[in-house]
């Protein structure tokens, strides 16, 4: 644990190549989607199969103030987590009475509608062109202009989103969650209010998915609709699953290795394969690791 | 008015293999409480396998629409008895899990096979439209709903008179009663997922060749397969058949009045408006097969 914070902390140091930072500064991105993916499938079971469209309201919120509005970056990421914070909230209150297989259907719903408007609003959006040249952070008289830079902003949101994902779950809410993960009607017979819990998670999650999408847009300093895509979600469920649901280092691990693994393996094998694999990697774990690598690392070493 | 009708026309179209669709995933999780996200995938199966039989074995349309139905029967068993039938028990979740897997893993194997370029499918039917009347309608498309609702009157014949439909039946009303009173249960899974693979095949081998064939085709067949089985009711084979009606109408009518870009969002607010106000799908009393 100490270890890793101090090679993240001194990474530009002992990663001289840009592209590996790059690679770096996803998997802090990535971390931050896997985290807030995993606050509702992990600790409350409810799994959202459109949590892109979360991470690419941030990321088109956060661009969209930038550029049409000039706000700074630092007030353009939180109004990011707020926007997909709120849509968080309308999607929890409405989805979460139903849950299950019904709350999986309603947020691909909610991500394939949000996409088709990005597609198609083009006043707002430019449509499927995007918007390019969303501004770095300033930071008084500096520009967050260099891969190093950027990396310890990411890592101060993946930070921050460990601490606030780490303040809820050991809290009283947590435990609700846990709860209600468990045992929904016996959780409730002792006053636990499930929906509400529920939306609460959701809109947590949704915020620190909008953040991640913040700190991507004025990363790659474009967005376009291709945010909403498919295969992002898919990503951040495999990386939850991978590293362990419902562990908070578990996401942590898997957004590290599912970034790191695919551009080490990028020259051997196309993205294709990749993908191809993502599908069979989810049913492998399902079958012979349903725990995922986290909580069967621990248990095996409290053997 | 002509318009308008023109419109229901080719709504009922789409909606007959809408229909195909949902059907055969509302038989999946009303019997077996698999929340099929690889639905789609079999559609797109069915849509290559046409592709194939036509263009490169230039076997004639009906042929290929059989192989396309036995494609999907085929993988589909095959799917069933390699990771369904070991998961019998889990949690929907679990399962769930391991449908989008298969989703993924099919969709992109599609992907390597048959390359990104959409495919268009060779047909022998005229291009120029029949005339009835006021109506325009394609002799594909034609052909296209007729054998959707003979197809679509097989299942209704194979689920209400014949011993696997009542043995389908029973399994559907209560598992466990059923096994006991000598419904093969695992044998019925292996059938149902076959089955209602292969009507999704179907659906893909009809409405392939209408549009283009290409292998992220069935993420929005899943989704419309979906939105059908929530607009007709779980398990509801009636339900499905007029719900898959109502979304193409439905589509046509959203395409033709309000924007053709949001044609397909159609699916996705029906979804969403279903689950809010009518949770038990439009036409439903209670949960039943049949």
């Amino acid at each position: 644990m100490a270890l890793g914070a101090v090679a993240a902390v001194t990474a530009p140091l002992w990663v001289a190549n840009p592209y590996h930072l790059h690679v770096l500064i996803m998997a802090g991105i990535f971390t931050i989607l896997a985290l807030s993916l995993n606050l509702l499938l992990g600790y409350t079971g409810q799994l959202s199969l459109g949590h892109a469209a979360f991470f690419g309201i941030g990321a088109y919120t956060s661009a969209l103030l930038a550029l049409r509005l000039e706000w700074s970056f630092w007030l353009a990421l939180p109004a990011a987590a707020l926007a997909s914070g709120l849509a968080g909230w309308a999607i929890g209150r409405l989805a979460l009475k139903l849950r299950g297989a019904y709350f999986v259907l309603v947020t691909i719903s909610f991500a394939g509608v949000i996409s088709l408007v990005s597609i198609n609003w083009m006043d707002l959006t430019n449509g499927p062109l995007g918007l390019p040249g969303v501004p770095p952070p300033a930071l008084g008289p500096w520009t967050l202009r260099t891969k190093n830079a950027y990396w310890y902003l990411v890592l101060a949101g993946a930070a921050l989103t460990y601490l606030v994902c780490h303040r809820l779950v050991t809290s009283r809410i947590g435990r609700a969650l846990v709860a209600l993960r468990e045992n929904e009607p016996l959780a409730e017979s002792v006053g636990i209010d499930g929906t509400r819990y529920l939306v609460l998670a959701a809109v947590v999650s949704a915020a620190l998915a909008g953040l991640a999408g913040s700190l991507y847009a004025h990363y790659t300093r474009f967005v376009s609709p291709e945010v909403f895509l498919f295969s992002y979600t898919v990503t951040m469920v495999i990386m939850v699953i991978a590293g362990g649901q419902g562990t908070l280092a578990g996401p942590v691990v898997g957004a590290l290795l599912f970034t790191v693994l695919p551009e080490a393996l990028r020259e051997a094998v196309a993205w294709q394969w990749q993908m191809l694999a993502y599908g069979v990697v989810l049913v492998l774990f399902v079958f012979f690791l349903p725990r995922g690598i986290v909580p069967t690392l621990a248990a095996w070493r409290r053997r | 008015m002509e318009q308008l009708l023109q419109h229901l026309v080719n709504g009922l179209v789409l909606g007959g293999t809408y229909a195909l669709l949902g059907i055969g995933l509302t038989l999946i999780f009303g019997l077996m409480s698999v929340v099929n996200f690889a639905h789609g995938e079999f559609y797109t199966l069915g849509a290559y396998a046409a592709f194939a039989a036509l263009a490169w074995a230039g076997l004639p349309f009906v042929a290929a629409l059989l192989a396309a139905i036995a494609a999907g029967a085929l993988l589909g068993a095959l799917c069933e008895r390699a990771l369904l039938r070991p998961l019998r028990g889990h949690s929907i979740d679990t399962i769930m899990l391991v449908m989008i897997g298969v989703w993924i893993a099919m969709q992109n194997a599609e992907l390597l096979a048959w390359g990104g370029v959409a495919r268009s499918i060779p047909h022998p039917f005229p291009t120029a439209p029949l005339t009835l009347g006021p109506l325009n309608i394609a002799p594909l498309r034609l052909f296209v709903v007729l054998t959707a609702a003979a197809l679509i009157g097989l299942a209704w014949l194979l689920i209400q008179k014949t011993r696997l439909g009542t043995a389908m039946r029973a399994t559907f009303q209560d598992r466990d009663t059923a096994a006991l009173m000598g419904v093969p249960i695992g044998r019925i899974h292996t059938i149902t997922f076959a089955f209602g693979s292969a009507l999704a095949a179907a659906a893909g081998a009809l409405l392939g060749p209408v549009f283009l064939a290409y292998p992220s085709m069935g993420d929005l067949a899943s989704l419309k397969a979906f939105s059908v089985v929530i607009l007709g009711g779980l398990g509801n084979l009636a339900g499905a058949t007029l719900g898959g009606l109502l979304l193409g109408v439905a589509e046509e009518l959203g395409a033709g009045y309000v924007s053709s870009g949001y044609r397909d969002a159609v699916g996705f607010v029906a979804i969403i408006l279903v689950l809010l106000f009518r949770p038990a799908g439009l036409f439903a009393r209670a949960e039943r097969i049949g």
